[in-house]
């Protein structure tokens, strides 16, 4: 059997980061995803690598961009105050078609809010967050192993696509610890960047990474080429687990959200309610499909006050979609979770609560 | 035939987009015959700012990145870091530098990071047409500064090698000037030297170039040499200030 | 068969490492395990606590709002939680923290057990653990003394010891 070893979220990422061949790491301190930054500071080293502490979050974004313009497979991580500073920088990169790995182990806002779990970036994760027309892949995981897995998927499809990729992750899953296979089956799946800067020597044209150009036609163009990337990922890259064979009610939930809700399903069993799921792991692309066949009302758990809801809404027309969400660091309940679904399935409640 | 004179290798045949009399094309082309003298261009990569020399990536032969404003410093920095053979500069104005950048700048500075920044300064923001700048004068007289600048309101211009010379990761730290044959052959040895300390992995290097703007401060190109001779130089004096 | 374990008390009483020997603890049973620490400012004192899940299936929530096992070692953190004690489950408190007074009355099912953990060792933390994992049956001495071995890091190898004699304290008192 495989070695399994007790492992937070936080050095999970940075565990598999390694593995997956990161070997730059930029960032700044902030609660509750700090460890990342001790790990990489510890072990970037031993690997050939460097880690940098920045400036600020700013600073590491833009130190991101032109590793990552060099070729490198480059991360960054931080918490939602520390990624609001980095949105200029993510933009450039998109512009500048970018690969990267941003975390975002989120806490709760709005401004400084507090350092407890939360799962409020999901606006500015799934739908731009800094300015212009452009998309980062954003992949949630659940548990500690998943964030193993999904960190070494999120370097390869960064270089696949070249974008940035941003594991979405809360308080909760960056802190807490459970175990992981210590043998990482997957092998990063490392491509050539001949489009990077990293010195002609002399035996070919120069390259440049850039985001700007002012011939309007041209830079339509760069846009329209970028959505058609987009539209790959779109078709390729949507993946959901979807447990709702049977179901008479199904949670939607991500992250630590989905967790709680398996909770609430197993105390709605013992009611004799047949409770499903569908849990996003990828929220871009958000994964539409899993929703194409749904019969049966939805409620959409989130530590927010709603908003993965209105993707849920769009790929489920058809079908009543109820929202449950607790903020500010507190966190559902899977007994109040119950109760809203009771109240949901009798009295027909659909509207926020 | 003799060849006497000749485009340097690291510059590219771009048409420049530089306003008559303006004195970028003469800091591009000392830096273009640095990097030519060096030999080193097939291993440079310069970061372009947000200004006036945005389209820098267009006029250099050597592989480019353009940063956002201010953040040249912190995307040299990750270049470096990845790639520690190469020569990697940021060219930067006053607003990018001095102002939105200033920490990048500093801390790059403090760090010691091994590359070398080209700071152009002629105390004014050129690109979005003739704002105050950090290094602006007591009673320079801009489109954001119609009655001066005070010391009362927008406060003093700051010394950024001055500053930087205190920091103990800053090998190199210069002004010159673009305003002479004099001074430009001055800038273009200094600007070499500093390539030569990055090369050596000896730290930080800035060489300040003390540039003109005839277009947004309202003058001839001559009279602005004069001006810059005249005005800037006394409140940013020349010379090195740590070696 | 889920255990919800709460572990409670003032910050710098050892409450997350005693949570690290119980999930490593339950790793080297087999099960399936997860640890959530509170990561409040209480990290730097006031009160701070553990979740800990064992578990034969896999753990769905981490959060342990009503837990199977309380560990209290101060009395706030007794006054906090004890009332959310699932029935037929268990509660250990500090004796030496926590007054007899302080104590409710256990409902049915809920087994209380007071020893008096931060008299008898420096180490209550372990006392508890090892007085609550023999009472409970949550793993057997040797797997407990293996979850032990693997929670402390190599860097602290000299702790280890001590943290062995306490545990066994706990372990031989019940």
């Amino acid at each position: 059997m495989a070695e399994k070893v007790l492992m937070k979220g936080n050095e999970a990422i940075a565990y598999a980061a390694v593995h997956a061949g990161c070997r730059y790491f930029f960032g700044y301190p902030i609660t509750p995803q700090t460890e990342i930054a001790a790990y990489m500071a510890k072990n970037l080293p031993k690997a050939g690598g460097v880690f940098l502490q920045a400036e600020s979050e700013i600073a590491a974004i833009n130190m991101v961009y032109g590793a990552a313009g060099a070729g490198a497979r480059v991360m960054t991580s931080s918490s939602s105050p520390g990624i609001s500073l980095k949105q200029e920088g993510i933009s450039y990169i998109a512009g500048a078609d970018l690969p990267c790995v941003i975390v975002n182990i989120m806490r709760a806002g709005p401004g400084l809010g507090g350092i407890l779990p939360s799962q409020s970036d999901y606006f500015q994760a799934t739908k731009g967050g800094g300015h212009g027309d452009y998309h980062m892949i954003v992949l949630a995981p659940s548990t500690i192993q998943e964030m193993v897995d999904i960190t070494v998927e999120a370097f390869d499809l960064a270089d696949k696509y070249r974008m940035p990729v941003m594991i979405l992750g809360d308080g909760i899953l960056g802190q807490m610890m459970e175990p992981i296979e210590l043998n990482i089956a997957k092998t990063p799946e490392i491509i050539a960047k001949p489009w990077a800067t990293t010195g002609t020597q002399c035996k070919r044209k120069k390259n440049i990474i850039n985001s700007l150009n002012t011939n309007a036609p041209e830079l339509e163009q760069w846009n329209i080429a970028r959505q058609k990337r987009y539209d790959e990922v779109i078709a390729n890259e949507p993946r959901a687990k979807t447990d709702i064979e049977g179901a008479d009610v199904i949670f939607s939930a991500f992250g630590t959200s989905a967790r709680i809700c398996k909770t609430a399903i197993e105390l709605l069993a013992e009611k004799g309610i047949k409770a499903g799921l569908i849990r996003p792991i990828t929220l871009f692309p958000f994964p539409v499909y899993a929703y194409k066949d749904v019969k049966k009302p939805i409620i959409v758990v989130e530590m927010n006050h709603g908003q993965m809801v209105e993707d849920v809404r769009l790929a489920a027309p058809n079908v009543r979609v109820g929202f449950y969400g607790r903020s500010g660091g507190m966190v559902p309940i899977p007994a109040d979770i119950v109760d809203y679904t009771l109240k949901f399935i009798n009295e027909g409640l659909s509207e926020i609560v | 035939m003799k060849k006497i004179f000749s485009k340097p290798a690291a510059l590219s045949g771009e048409t420049r987009h530089y306003c008559p009399g303006c004195t970028h094309g003469i800091i591009h082309r000392i830096i273009a015959e640095a990097i030519d003298e060096l030999g080193i261009l097939g291993r440079t990569i310069g970061i372009a700012p947000v200004g006036c020399a945005v389209f820098a990536y267009n006029y250099f032969e050597c592989d480019m990145q353009e940063a956002a404003h201010g953040r040249a410093p912190a995307v040299a920095t990750g270049i470096k870091r990845v790639l520690p053979e190469s020569v990697v500069f940021t060219y930067q104005g006053d607003g990018d530098l001095a102002a939105i950048g200033t920490a990048e700048t500093v801390h790059a500075a403090a760090r010691g990071e091994n590359i070398t920044v080209i700071f152009v300064n002629n105390c004014i923001y050129g690109m979005t047409g003739g704002q105050m700048a950090p290094t602006s004068l007591i009673g320079q007289v801009t489109q954001t500064t119609p009655y001066g600048r005070t010391r009362e309101n927008q406060g003093f211009p700051i010394g950024i090698c001055e500053m930087i010379a205190t920091l103990e990761g800053a090998s190199f730290v210069k002004r010159c000037a673009a305003d002479s044959v004099t001074h430009v052959k001055d800038a273009k040895q200094s600007i070499k030297t500093a390539f030569q300390r990055q090369i050596d992995n000896a730290g930080f290097s800035i060489v300040e170039v003390l540039s003109t703007c005839p277009t947004n401060w309202g003058m001839t190109p001559e009279k602005a040499l004069e001006w810059l001779r005249d005005s800037m130089i006394p409140r940013f004096p020349l010379g090195s200030f740590k070696e | 068969m889920e255990h919800g374990i709460l572990l409670a008390g003032f910050g710098g009483q050892g409450i997350l490492f005693a949570g690290k020997v119980l999930a490593q603890t339950g790793l080297i049973c087999g099960k399936n395990v997860s640890w959530l620490p509170s990561y409040g400012p209480e990290m730097r004192g006031g009160t701070a606590n553990c979740n800990v899940i064992i578990s034969d299936s896999e753990v769905s929530s981490p959060i342990v709002t009503m837990p199977q096992i309380l560990v209290c070692m101060n009395g706030p953190s007794y006054a906090k939680f004890a009332e959310s004690t699932q029935k037929g489950g268990y509660i250990f408190v500090d004796g030496a923290m926590v007054g007899d007074d302080e104590l409710m009355e256990p409902a049915g099912e809920i087994t209380q057990v007071s020893i008096p953990a931060s008299q008898m060792s420096k180490l209550a933390n372990m006392v508890l653990i090892g007085c609550m994992v023999r009472v409970s049956e949550l793993a057997t001495w040797d797997e407990l003394e293996e979850g032990l071995k693997k929670a402390v890091p190599a860097r602290k190898r000299e702790m280890l010891d001590a943290n062995l004699s306490a545990l066994k304290l706990g372990w031989d008192f019940c």
